[in-house]
């Protein structure tokens, strides 16, 4: 029983902790991802908006600055005759001029004929007279009003490039060109950073850098590039994020410059861009755990103790049972006492008679006549075989009040029937009815406290004959085997259980009888000794018919018994 | 004066026969039953006149001493009955008391005073019985004098 217990109170543990911590933790758990999650979508969408806005912001700088540096030249092509530019002192002037206005982003400047050759220059390199007739930039020129060249090398040997405007006059066209300093160009680009790892570039559409990236990029642009195919619309931020070969998770943002020959791009990794919401998600994280962890704890130690109180309280419950039991027992002996106290009154009764009737004898002329000593004779015996049933009747009395023994035996139930029959013999004759006991002798023992087992049959023989009126009736007990249990019915003949109390009859305290002469125990008692050895107890009952009480229980198993 | 006839009920063989044997021998005329069936049965044949007290046995199987008593009593209301009890049921010869019982004993009696009830009881039997008896010569003489 200890065992089954333990292993209740592990469940009832169990089921408390799961209870408590899935109600307590699955509310906290829906809290957290759904505010994170929306946090995160907001976190993203504000950094892409800020990227966007940046990276916006800057290639209208960019393309400001080309455009402004074009005017310049334009400005100086436009202003001053093809005679006048090619003075390789004005047009010295007009450089210097151009670089104290434009903080010296200019390099040099060069007046360029029809053929491709550099008429004048005006530079730290010398360059006039340099043939330009195959560079790619002078073809593309040619075609326009004006043109700026991407980045290349050329003649000199660093990255520059080249802002050319055509001029037609007396029906021949001259190119005035501008170089522009790399480094200046590529400060421009080089200040946008965001975080550790965020830096900007410009690539031409053949994936060619514009400006000397600040961290080592992938060889591979193809990324960059998809831009051109998809996104080229003027005005437009493209953010997507990629994955490089790396497995570096990479947020790219891209704009078109210089309509759309170049795009801006910048580059930063997402887990530097998104650094504060991986802060937050962290936070929350182990907010959700520590919490989590404390909820776990709680609730173990919460229902162990409350497990613990159970425990404590069913034992303490277990202790009253007993007492009640114990209870029950005392206040049949009570009444069985009343009982026997009349019966032992009979005996006595007589004894003092028969003394008397000695007195009488002794008192005679002559005690000693043949007749009287007869009469004295037969006093003496009927006093000693009266004081011999006086003894028997304290000695069964005494048997059952001394046997409070709870312990589990094997007992015959035919035997115990027997016992309690014949205790109840005197009550039985007194209140006209014939009891009757029909015994299977070949009964298996069960496993009972005698004593409790004794107490159920005195209950329910009792209720049985307590049942029967004055008119008289009859009580059957038998005991058989059924179906591998043992099996007493007690039944009577009496006045029936009405329906409506038949539910309640097992309930403590419940009684049909005055007040001061039933504990309403008995029954309740039966119930639960029945019960805790593993049995049944059932009743069925007809109005003025009479009721039969049923218990069954397990027979001890033979083939264990063996062995122990 | 004319011998006291006693009727001792009580389903205990062995007493009824002790007890008749010693009332006998203080001069009492004794009738036996054993239960309260045939102590009514003995009245009926023998009649109001030949027994004067009843003893009777509270607890006894079958009629108990209440319902015997009730029985008597409407049929023989002259007869005084004695009741015997038992420590359990004092209530009973109480009740017994308020159906007319003339007195009641603790069971085992003192066999004196027992006979000192009988002498009482019985007095008051032929008390009652003479004062009929002059009740009825009054009415003839009544009807005479008419």
């Amino acid at each position: 029983v200890a065992d089954r217990n333990q292993k209740l109170y592990r469940v009832l543990t169990r089921n408390m902790v799961l209870l408590v911590v899935g109600v307590a933790l699955a509310p906290l758990i829906l809290t957290g991802i759904v505010l994170l999650s929306q946090f995160q979508e907001a976190y993203r969408a504000k950094v892409i908006d800020h990227l966007a806005e940046l990276v916006q912001k800057h290639s209208q700088n960019i393309d400001g600055f080309l455009t402004d540096r074009l005017a310049n030249i334009r400005v100086v092509a436009r202003s001053y005759s093809v005679e006048m530019l090619a003075d390789g002192q004005f047009l010295r002037r007009n450089l210097a001029l151009l670089r104290e206005e434009n903080g010296g982003v200019f390099v040099d400047l060069g007046l360029i004929d029809s053929q491709g050759i550099q008429q004048a220059y005006a530079g730290p390199f010398n360059l006039a007279g340099v043939n330009y007739a195959e560079a790619n930039w002078f073809r593309k020129a040619r075609q326009g009003e004006h043109f700026i060249s991407d980045v290349f090398t050329g003649l000199r040997g660093t990255p520059h490039f080249i802002v050319a405007v055509r001029q037609s006059a007396e029906g021949r066209d001259w190119i005035l060109r501008a170089t522009i300093d790399f480094e200046a160009f590529n400060a421009l680009v080089e200040n946008i950073s965001i975080g550790q790892t965020g830096f900007a570039f410009i690539l031409n559409h053949l994936g060619e850098f514009q400006t000397k990236p600040r961290y080592q990029v992938t060889p591979d642009r193809s990324p960059n590039l998809d831009f051109f195919k998809s996104h080229l619309k003027p005005d437009r931020v493209a953010v997507t994020e990629k994955t490089d070969q790396t497995g570096r998770k990479l947020i790219l943002a891209e704009a078109p410059l210089k309509g759309g020959e170049w795009i801006l791009c910048y580059q930063q990794e997402s887990d530097d861009a998104f650094a504060q919401l991986h802060h937050a998600r962290r936070v929350t994280l182990a907010i959700l755990l520590i919490g989590g962890l404390l909820i776990v704890v709680v609730a173990f130690v919460l229902s162990r103790r409350m497990v613990n109180r159970i425990a404590e309280a069913n034992k303490q419950k277990a202790i009253m049972n007993d007492k009640v039991v114990e209870a029950g027992r005392l206040a049949s002996i009570g009444e069985l006492a009343a009982g026997i106290a009349h019966e032992i009154n009979n005996p006595v009764a007589i004894m003092v008679e028969e003394a008397g009737w000695i007195g009488d004898l002794l008192a005679d002329e002559d005690p000693t006549s043949e007749e009287n000593l007869a009469e004295l004779k037969r006093a003496v015996n009927q006093i000693q075989t009266q004081g011999t049933r006086c003894k028997e009747i304290t000695h069964k009395l005494l048997s059952f009040a001394r046997k409070t023994d709870p312990d589990i035996h094997e007992v015959s139930l035919s035997e115990v029937v027997e016992d309690v029959i014949d205790l109840l013999k005197q009550k039985t004759r007194y209140a006209n009815v014939e009891i009757k006991a029909d015994l299977d002798p070949d009964m298996p023992p069960v496993a009972a406290s005698p004593s409790e087992l004794q107490q159920v049959l005195l209950n329910l023989i009792n209720n049985a004959v307590d049942a029967i009126d004055a008119s008289g009736g009859k009580v059957t007990v038998t005991t058989r085997e059924d179906n591998g249990e043992a099996v007493f019915e007690v039944a009577d003949t009496g006045q029936g259980i009405p329906e409506a109390i038949l539910p309640r009859i097992f309930d403590p305290f419940f009684t049909t009888k005055p007040v001061g002469q039933g504990t309403g125990l008995g029954l309740s008692i039966c119930h639960g000794i029945i019960h805790k050895l593993g049995g049944a107890i059932s009743v069925r009952s007809e109005v003025g018919q009479g009721t039969a009480f049923t218990v069954r229980l397990p027979v001890v198993n033979r083939s264990t018994e063996g062995g122990s | 004066m004319i011998q006291t006839m006693v009727l001792l009920v009580d389903d205990e063989a062995d007493f009824v026969e002790t007890m008749s044997k010693r009332l006998t021998k203080r001069g009492l005329g004794v009738l036996t039953a054993y239960s309260g069936q045939e102590a009514l049965e003995k009245v009926d044949r023998d009649g109001a006149s030949k027994v004067d007290v009843v003893i009777l046995d509270v607890k006894m199987p079958g009629m108990d001493g209440l319902e015997t008593l009730a029985a008597l009593k409407q049929k023989h209301p002259l007869i005084e009955v004695i009741m015997l009890t038992g420590h359990a049921t004092v209530e009973s010869a109480i009740e017994g008391m308020k159906r007319g019982a003339f007195d009641y004993l603790m069971k085992p009696c003192n066999l004196d005073i027992l006979v000192g009830k009988v002498d009482q009881a019985c007095r008051k039997k032929r008390l009652h019985e003479a004062k009929i008896l002059q009740a009825r010569a009054e009415m003839i003489a009544l009807r005479r004098g008419d």
